[in-house]
């Protein structure tokens, strides 16, 4: 039989306000192998810790029940205190009264009745639980980093310099990401490639950092300290150990029609190519989809100009294997498409342009060298309207547009009016808002600069209409501090697209069974103590892919995830889950069903000798866990069918004794 | 009369199935509107007076004929507020307080001939109220 | 929650990583839901054993609900869909049985959707409260 000690939080108020704490003590202390009850104002504080100390010691407890918050929240706190008392820390349960009970019920009479049968029930199962001992599992001591923008970049060169090697997969050709497609960043107007490209430069010299580009990942298996990765490393039809990144090929290749997607198809590159002046690794691509040699076997132009002979049109899909550690995702956004949005005749004129499609034009290595020059034209625009706002807080269109605020528009677009004024002092700049939300350091500031020094029309309202007439853009807007409409003839429309997370997160999250809100950002495991962790452990989450980001925020994010990596990559071993399925094999009549339902392959089948009752041997096959390997789901224990298997901490006959609490 | 707002308010906002409070106050209504030079009270300010219980004003002005219907800020709407359908709702109710004028629907084609100078908005709305 | 003057006992089984994490945003949130729901916490939906589902209905729930992470999001990659399965088979031996289907469900909610766990919980409240006792599945040996 159970000694049980029964302690219940008041929480401050937070329990106390709607569960009667002291008739909950004693309501439970009459309760099968309860000894001693009590309650506490904090129980999580050290005095509370050391109540439950004192008790433990003093009443020769052998099992606690802890009324308080979630078991998500303090279980761990708990289970260290009665581990820091001599006794197994699993024989711990927490009865959760304030997330389920006083929080979600407002009176006192209904919530105090929950509150105990919630107790029962936990008391009920700790009288069935045994000390559990968790096993150990080794830690691969090297990283992956999924994605290979600023984030990834910085979570890279962050872990390297702790000395563990680390490996980033990238599907484009080069890193960089979406910070090398920009001009200037907001607020200080660094130039983005003045301090990006150092960075991928340091990643490429550093002998800890591996890049894989032109790759994907593929399958993700194991768990935290063993994953193991199958990285798919696509066919760029170009040696990259022996190519020199010379650029000549690029430059002879016959095939010129093809649109350039690092200048938004604002211009047009060859079938081999490099993407950009300083691509990390510096190799060159064929694409494949416009290669004449690939898709007819007449050509090879760029094999004939090679002078280091590193094109190979038979070159295919590569699957290299490797384990990891820990695995960082930094899978990063895009600008949504904006061709749904009519009003706005993105799809009809070459006038009306994204914002990222703006930083390529105002961009020196873009398609004008930097002139900000219309695209229908080539002529330079006098009169630019900044639309913010599109596709962003559409709560309505969601087909279209997305509900949340993407953060980052009102300070690059802040940036684009004042580098335009700065520019080219003879252009009208309007710039059409909803609200500004500009909070950060020297945030707001920046915007008020764009307004006072620089000139440019702040207009509280929306764009209602774009039309395209002869040369001109008529954009019809509302001024809704004036009262007025407003009707301005404009030469370029540029538009603060919303961004979303790239379409590569949703597959990885399932690869990594890692979750995802509705928008499909990842989500941390806690929005506020655990932001870069996912709940899956051993999955670090870094820069944009978690939610809208700008730079500053994605740098110290990324390194904080690095930090956390490096935390877990320190240890030699990580302590497991002892919660693990068990086999009794004298029940097990060695059907497989549980090896086929197992979806870590934990569970194999042996054949073992037994001892029979009259003394003679006997060998059977039975189940067997690998207890390293499972993750403690219990899909086995419903699919035996003859009872053998059962769940450590959530065994039948505890899950039993839960549901006859409640239900009594 | 602060019974009064609210009972019209209340009408307005059931017969239109409208939350003013999902408005995010872009302006974007007004901004697409067609006959915003027209109207007295633009598709923000409806949206805003009827959430404000101000609506004597709509009722009486002339605004409420203005309006196209054209459902232009309808679709635009970012928060899917639907504008033309408080205006509609608003129209409605000034036919409504007048009482006594309540057409059948066999009375439409024969308006809509012998009375040219019959505001298009008033068949507009015939319709609607009797199509459904 | 009260439906003709009737307060059901509902037990919920929710998977930790989803289901029991959405409750407790529910919970942060303090979006109300009937006390007449009690939660079990279960690693995984597919722990659900059908015994335990039966062994409820036997002393007295009037209804269950299993709660797990929607489909593709499991935390052990295909739990709930070995749920999913399961519990077909099971709701339509029990509807057999005579346990309206009304008072059986499975329901899909993630960590972030608290505001979805509360309607779900009311909704399912109010469905059982309205049917009202049930009585099929008694074992009359525990009433002795």
């Amino acid at each position: 039989m159970q000694r049980i000690g029964v302690f219940v939080c008041h929480c401050g108020t937070n329990i106390a306000g709607t569960v009667d704490v002291k008739a909950v003590a004693e309501a439970l202390k009459t309760e099968p192998g309860v000894v001693f009850s009590t309650d506490y104002q904090y129980m999580c504080s050290q005095a509370g810790q050391d109540i439950i100390k004192n008790a433990i010691a003093e009443h020769k407890l052998t099992g606690i029940v802890v009324c308080s918050c979630s078991p998500r929240m303090h279980e761990t706190t708990f289970r260290k205190t009665a581990a820091a008392a001599g006794l197994n820390p699993y024989m711990v349960e927490i009865a959760n009264i304030r997330e389920q009970c006083s929080w979600v019920h407002k009176e006192m009479e209904v919530g105090t009745e929950k509150a105990i049968i919630l107790g029962k029930a936990a008391v009920a199962k700790v009288n069935l639980n045994t000390p559990l001992i968790p096993g150990e599992s080794p830690v691969t001591k090297r990283a992956l980093v999924i994605g290979g923008g600023i984030a990834g970049i910085q979570t890279a060169l962050d872990i390297a310099d702790a000395g563990f090697p680390v490996d980033i997969v990238e599907t484009k050709p080069t890193i960089g990401g979406k910070m090398a497609q920009l001009d200037k960043t907001f607020p200080t107007l660094d130039c983005a490639a003045c301090i990006l490209t150092p960075k991928m430069v340091d990643v490429a010299q550093n002998e800890k950092i591996r890049i894989f580009s032109y790759s994907e990942v593929t399958e993700v298996k194991g768990f935290v300290g063993s994953f193991d990765v199958t990285i798919k490393r696509r066919a760029r039809y170009v040696k990259e150990d022996v190519c020199t990144g010379c650029g000549l090929c690029t430059e002879k290749c016959p095939q010129k029609k093809v649109p350039n997607e690092f200048n938004l198809g604002m211009d047009n590159r060859r079938a081999i190519y490099i993407p950009f002046a300083q691509a990390v690794p510096k190799v060159a691509t064929i694409d494949p989809n416009y290669c004449t040699m690939l898709k007819t076997g007449k050509c090879g132009v760029c094999s004939k100009v090679c002078t280091v002979g590193a094109i190979d049109y038979k070159a295919q899909d590569e699957y290299v294997q490797e384990k990891y550690g820990a695995i960082v995702v930094a899978t990063g956004f895009n600008p949504i498409s904006m061709e749904k949005f009519d009003e706005y005749a993105y799809a009809q004129s070459k006038d009306v342009i994204t914002s990222l499609e703006f930083e390529r034009l105002t961009n020196a290595a873009g398609p004008t060298q930097g002139k900000l020059l219309r695209p229908s034209d080539g002529e330079h625009p006098h009169t630019i309207v900044f639309v913010q706002c599109v596709g962003s807080r559409c709560e309505s269109c969601a087909e279209k547009g997305k509900e949340y605020c993407s953060k980052i528009c009102c300070m690059y677009t802040a940036k684009h009016a004042m580098l335009t004024r700065d520019k080219y002092p003879d252009t009208d700049v309007y710039v059409f808002y909803i609200d500004v939300r500009t909070p950060g350091k020297n945030f707001d500031e920046f915007y008020r600069r764009a307004v006072e020094e620089y000139g440019v029309h702040y207009i509280k309202g929306m764009v209602g209409k774009v039309s395209p007439e002869g040369k001109k853009l008529k954009v019809q807007a509302s001024d809704l501090i004036a009262g007025k409409q407003l009707h301005i003839d404009a030469d370029l429309v540029v538009l603060a697209a919303a961004i979303e997370p790239d379409k590569s997160a949703r597959p990885l999250a399932t690869m990594l069974t890692a979750s995802m809100d509705t928008n499909d950002f990842f989500t941390e495991a806690h929005p506020k103590l655990r932001p870069v962790e996912s709940p899956t452990a051993g999955v670090f989450l870094s820069g944009a892919c978690q939610g809208p980001k700008d730079i500053p925020e994605t740098v110290s994010q990324a390194g904080a995830a690095a930090s956390k990596v490096i935390g877990l990559l320190c240890k030699d071993k990580l302590t497991g889950n002892p919660c693990v399925a068990h086999s009794n094999e004298w029940m097990c009549n060695g059907c497989s069903t549980c090896e086929k339902v197992c979806p870590y392959g934990a569970i194999t089948y042996i054949d073992k000798e037994f001892r029979m009752p009259d003394r003679t041997t006997k060998v059977r096959r039975v189940a067997s866990v690998n207890e390293a390997v499972c993750q403690g789901c219990g899909a086995c224990t419903v699919a035996c069918m003859s009872g053998a298997m059962d769940l450590k901490g959530f065994l039948n006959k505890q899950i039993m004794a839960e549901v006859d609490a409640i239900c009594k | 009369m602060q019974n009064k707002t609210e009972r019209q308010k209340e009408q307005i906002l059931r017969m239109s199935g409208v939350n003013p409070l999902k408005c995010m106050r872009c302006g974007k209504c007004s901004g697409t509107c067609p006959s915003y030079d027209e109207m007295e009270y633009h598709p923000h300010q409806f949206v805003y007076m009827v959430e404000t219980g101000d609506i004597e004003p709509l009722l009486k002005s002339e605004s409420i004929y203005k309006c196209l219907s054209c459902f232009a800020c309808v679709d635009r709407c970012p928060r899917g507020v639907e504008p033309a359908k408080l205006v509609e709702a608003v129209r409605i109710l000034a036919i409504r307080e007048k009482g006594g004028n309540h057409m059948t629907a066999n009375d439409i084609p024969a308006l809509s001939d012998a009375d040219a100078d019959l505001p298009q908005q008033a068949l507009v709305s015939a319709m609607r109220k009797y199509s459904k | 929650m009260q439906v003709n003057g009737y307060k059901p006992l509902i037990v919920a089984f929710c998977c930790n990583w989803c289901s029991y994490a959405g409750a407790d945003l529910a919970g942060n949130n303090r979006l109300n839901y009937p006390a007449d729901v009690k939660i079990i916490r279960v690693p995984c939906s597919c722990r659900v054993n059908p015994m335990f589902i039966l062994r409820a209905f036997q002393r007295g729930a009037d209804g269950v609900i299993i709660c797990g992470c929607h489909p593709g999001d499991c935390h052990y990659t295909s739990g709930n869909y070995y749920t999913r399965r399961r519990m077909a088979l099971l709701f339509s031996m029990l509807d057999y049985l005579g346990i309206e289907k009304e008072r059986t469900r499975v329901e899909w909610v993630s960590a972030a959707e608290g505001a979805k766990f509360a309607a779900t919980m009311n909704d399912f409240v109010e469905t059982v409260a309205a049917l009202g006792e049930n009585k099929r599945l008694e074992d009359l040996r525990c009433k002795k």
